[in-house]
């Protein structure tokens, strides 16, 4: 069984970019998802406000006993966020990976405009093969 | 090493010792590619219109290319027959501006004066996702431009295009660089082939 449930992409002003599911789990549906990852950069803004030290970056993980939810930021403001299962190990280096993918395949496309929702073929299919790539559960 | 770098490249002689190849960021590449086709796209209505400017652009870079390399070739010689020429863009151009040769060199079957230049993966198509209603856009279209300058400037005119054809067994389609000559290149290499007698 795939540890990877699911990759949200946040853009800076709280926007949903890209969503993918990579396990057949129950779907969360595209409204859902949107408010989600919304809500997601909020708490993320509040936790930066909240730190008793500066230079805080936001959340980071959030484990439940289900599913963990890793979240990376990159300087941009750009949000990286996989929900994945809580025996996937790790799992901030594949995050390094999918904004490497990123960086790539949708910042250096001429047809994409920063900001937007990213429609990206490359993206997809490295994306794919990455998450093919990693680790299975026996 | 170091020390052939302290020198400014305009300062560095044009002649190159063997062994040395020129290296440029392929990231520094890709932006600026990225950003020429973000550029043109305001200045066009169609793709053909955006092909037709990238293949513009690549003619500049087509004949200055041809001058530099054969140059520093090992007897630096004009290409007067056509086969040369083709040889010289796949063997000599491709892995200046590539890092190898391409993928292959052909005749079309069905036109004597048509010839193709493939690649699996065009180093210049690697980062871009062709959006469905760009339909045929080929980001290759820069590529034919500097074949199209080399070759006219070379004296061979030709009709210069890119298509993407898919070749079974391979996921990603290949870019093909189709050469279609003019009727004056091909009567004066007719003329240029020795008689059997």
């Amino acid at each position: 069984m795939a540890l990877i449930y699911s990759l949200y992409i946040i853009n800076k002003s709280g926007g949903l970019i890209f969503h993918k599911d990579f396990a057949p789990i129950s779907r969360v549906d595209l409204n859902d998802s949107l408010r989600l990852a919304s809500i997601w950069h909020s708490l993320n803004a509040i936790s930066v406000q909240l730190s008793p030290v500066p230079s805080c970056t936001g959340i980071e993980l959030l484990e439940a006993e289900t599913f963990n939810l890793h979240s990376f930021q990159s300087v941009t403001g750009t949000k990286f966020v996989l929900v994945v299962d809580p025996r996937a190990s790790s799992v901030p280096a594949f995050l390094q990976r999918v904004y490497q993918l990123y960086t790539d395949y949708v910042l250096k496309n001429p047809f994409y405009e920063v900001e937007m929702p990213i429609r990206c073929e490359l993206f997809d299919a490295h994306i794919e093969a990455a998450v093919q790539k990693y680790p299975m559960m026996s | 090493m170091a020390a052939r770098h302290t020198r400014n490249i305009v300062d560095r002689p044009i002649w190159k010792s063997k062994g040395e190849a020129s290296t440029v960021s392929f990231s520094a590449f890709a932006f600026l590619f990225s950003e020429l086709i973000q550029y043109s796209q305001t200045k066009v209505k169609s793709t053909a219109e955006l092909e037709n400017r990238l293949e513009v652009a690549g003619g500049e870079i087509g004949r200055r290319l041809l001058e530099l390399l054969t140059y520093r070739e090992k007897a630096p010689k004009r290409k007067t027959r056509l086969l040369d020429l083709l040889k010289f863009v796949h063997t000599t151009v491709w892995p200046y501006m590539f890092g190898k040769t391409a993928d292959s060199l052909e005749q079309a079957n069905a036109a004597d004066d048509e010839y193709m230049i493939s690649d699996v993966n065009l180093a210049l198509t690697k980062y871009i996702s062709v959006p469905r209603d760009m339909g045929s856009f080929n980001p290759g279209a820069l590529a034919a431009g500097i074949v199209k300058g080399i070759l006219d400037a070379a004296g061979f005119p030709a009709r210069v295009s890119t298509h993407y054809v898919d070749v079974p067994g391979l996921s990603k389609p290949q870019t093909t660089i189709l050469m279609k000559f003019e009727p004056s290149v091909m009567q004066r290499e007719a003329r240029l082939e020795p008689r059997a007698t």
